[in-house]
């Protein structure tokens, strides 16, 4: 097989205007009196979208675009597709090319569906025959052959995707660029366009897609690209790009959780204790801190294995919750409480030094009680803590109700709340491939 | 521009397809169809024959009999030319989804409009045909093969300017509503509810400048008036004019082309 680059995308910058506001409420009027017909049509404030991307993609290869919303993907694909000029470099692409970048867009709303599809297919590129040879094919693919004869705007959502998926694919470019419409209609659709798409690639052509699957590019990409910012992070074997992307969210994903936590517990400090004597239902899972003080939490911070702070742990490693406390004076009736909430409020475990048998003697001063995790076998998710500390008969010093967040990842998808440590096992006769990390 | 310009007619098949839906999807749903093609133009006839019949006969000039047939031969040719351009000026805006969205030559778009207005008026000419024959106007068979002479002129002309009204209303938005009370005034401008003969001769001049006022006498000339088909000479030299604007609109149409899928 010759290797021929049918995409070649070339030192390629792309800049938006963003408009002053002068600019935007220029009319011709203005704009003619003073001259500035043509300068009014340079930007005056300006948005990098792309920034010197520079992207070959060979003949029959399949090419996945990963990267966060306004990573510069779509921009990506609407130059390769043409729809867009690059404002630096060069783009080439060698053959026919479709776009999947909205389904069903130009479709009449006021006509049939029949005669959407030869305009949609004319528009596409092909001709009248070519349509009427491939008519009953793309209605079959559709699923719509009872309401073909239907307008358009009679189609619910989905149907309307499923024609324009139907028609698009049935152009037969030489190279097909997808943008995140795979995600359309039910299931069964989708297993159809997926086997649709393993067609393209046993025949030889050449697919740019861009999606938020990662699971699909590692799965169906030969190559995939990491755009962030508008610049390109990674480039290679989908499985290592994929890898590098995904720490990256976590980090991004980190500094989330760290604002957002920091944020809800200065509302809960300046909102003030609600109810000192009667603390809110616990299985109410509102955020809140209430409590006498005479023992304060001063702050909690989770750290992993690393001993570095963290928001974000694996399944199954260690987690430390470190709890700095600090008794304005000697006290000897106190008890140190932890509760683990999932997003739904479903307390996952509770337990306190009172409940496992621990009698407090005295305390004084400032100090850090740790709670050790030693495995974290939670399922993927987001989960909150209550940490506290009360005395044995449940008078609060300092409660934190639901305060701190952190996120438990995972790359399966199992359900549930507790993954607790297991294998499988399996006699000979009975094979797998693929293997689990 | 030139490559651009052959690409325009390789999209014959796009182009007759979206006119094709243009007129089906006008329609759709109305009771009498496409009939309205027919009825609309009537329609406006009558308000204006009610007008300077029955309101105010006064102002109507005493020698033009029929007056509504010498109206219509005006009428009919200015709705083509107002409603393109003013659709024109909306047409790439709302085929946003299309320029940004799907490889789509966007010029096809405001040609599109003006075809699909000019349908419209084609399906008009029965009905001055209809009339020529009930009042038994006079008219000289030759002076037809001018007719279609000038409705080319027309086509030009109505493409350059729908291709710069399109292409600049995606910059500047106020264009549209300038674009209302500018053909309402452009309409009155042109002899078309009156004969040139009664302008003054300074009035005269500024209607001579008008370049749709040598369209409407034309059709004026060719269909209403009994004598020979004077205005040729003004006639050609509006088509050598309707043919530098069209290539300028083009021009400008290309030049901004680029910025379309941004701006809309």
């Amino acid at each position: 097989m010759e290797l021929t680059n049918v995409i070649a995308v070339d030192g390629v910058s792309k800049v938006y205007r963003r408009f002053s506001r002068r600019r935007k409420f220029a009319t011709l009027k203005s704009a003619l009196l003073s001259g500035s017909l043509i300068s009014d049509l340079r930007p005056h404030e300006t948005f990098s979208a792309l920034q010197d991307v520079s992207l070959t993609v060979e003949k029959g290869r399949t090419v996945g675009v990963i990267g966060s919303n306004g990573s510069g993907k779509s921009t990506l694909l609407k130059l390769v597709a043409g729809i867009t000029k690059p404002t630096l470099g060069t783009v080439r692409v060698d053959g026919r090319i479709s776009a999947l970048i909205e389904l069903g867009a130009g479709f009449h709303p006021e006509i049939s569906g029949r005669e959407n599809v030869f305009i949609n297919g004319i528009m596409l590129g092909l001709s009248k025959r070519e349509v009427a040879r491939k008519f009953d094919e793309i209605v079959e693919f559709a699923e719509l052959e009872d309401f073909i004869d239907a307008p358009v705007k009679t189609y619910s959502s989905g149907m309307y995707m499923r024609l324009g998926f139907a028609v698009a694919i049935h152009v037969d470019p030489d190279v097909l660029l997808i943008d995140e419409v795979l995600a359309v209609g039910d299931q069964s659709f989708t297993h159809k366009c997926l086997d649709k798409f393993a067609e393209f690639r046993r025949r030889g052509k050449t697919v740019l897609l861009v999606t938020h699957s990662l699971d699909l590019v590692e799965r169906l990409c030969d190559e995939a690209v990491w755009l962030d910012d508008g610049r390109i992070r990674a480039t290679g074997d989908p499985t290592r790009v994929v890898d590098a992307y995904l720490v990256n969210v976590e980090k991004a994903e980190e500094r989330q959780i760290a604002s957002a936590d920091a944020k809800t517990r200065k509302q809960a400090a300046t909102a003030g204790p609600p109810n000192d004597d009667h603390p809110p239902d616990m299985f109410q899972a509102t955020e809140g801190r209430w409590g006498s003080r005479e023992v304060e939490i001063v702050e909690v911070s989770m750290v992993g294995d690393d001993d570095q702070l963290s928001h974000v742990f694996p399944c199954g490693a260690r987690m430390s919750i470190r709890v700095r406390v600090r008794a304005t004076k000697p006290v000897a009736d106190f008890v140190f409480g932890i509760g683990l909430f999932n997003a739904e409020g479903v307390c996952c475990y509770g337990t306190n030094t009172a409940l496992e048998k621990l009698t407090s003697e005295r305390m004084d001063g400032e100090g850090e009680v740790v709670f050790i995790i030693d495995s974290l076998d939670l399922v993927a998710g987001t989960y909150k803590l209550d940490v506290a500390v009360h005395k044995r008969d449940g008078y609060p010093y300092d409660y934190h109700r639901l305060l701190h967040t952190f996120r438990v990842k995972s790359r399966t998808n199992d359900i549930g709340i507790f993954r607790p440590r297991h294998r499988w096992k399996f006699p000979d006769n009975i094979r797998f491939t693929g293997h689990l990390d | 521009m030139l490559h651009n310009l052959v690409r325009l007619l390789r999209h014959r098949s796009l182009i007759q397809t979206l006119v094709a839906r243009e007129l089906k999807a006008r329609y759709r749903g109305s009771v009498l169809g496409f009939f309205w093609s027919f009825i609309n133009p009537l329609l406006l006839l009558l308000v204006y024959w009610f007008v300077f019949s029955v309101v105010l006969p006064g102002i109507r000039p005493i020698d033009i009999e029929p007056y509504a047939l010498f109206m219509f031969c005006g009428l009919l040719p200015w709705t083509w030319f107002s409603s393109s351009v003013l659709e024109a000026s909306n047409v790439l805006i709302a085929g946003g989804n299309l320029i940004k969205k799907v490889l789509f030559p966007a010029e096809v778009l405001p040609v599109v409009t003006v075809l699909a207005n000019m349908i419209h008026f084609l399906l008009g000419l029965p009905i001055i045909a209809a009339a020529l024959v009930y009042f038994a106007v006079p008219v000289r068979p030759l002076e037809l093969l001018w007719l279609p002479v000038v409705v080319l002129v027309q086509l030009f002309f109505t493409l350059g300017l729908a291709l710069i009204v399109s292409s600049l209303t995606v910059h500047f938005r106020d264009l549209k509503d300038i674009l209302g009370n500018l053909m309402t005034f452009w309409f009155f401008a042109t002899p078309i509810i009156y004969p040139m003969s009664l302008a003054p001769p300074s009035g005269k001049v500024l209607l001579d400048l008008n370049p749709f006022t040598h369209l409407v006498i034309s059709y004026q000339e060719i269909l209403f008036y009994d004598g020979p088909f004077g205005h040729w000479k003004w006639l050609l030299a509006l088509g050598g004019v309707s043919i530098v604007l069209f290539l300028l609109g083009y021009f400008l149409f290309d030049r901004l082309r680029d910025s379309f899928a941004e701006e809309v």
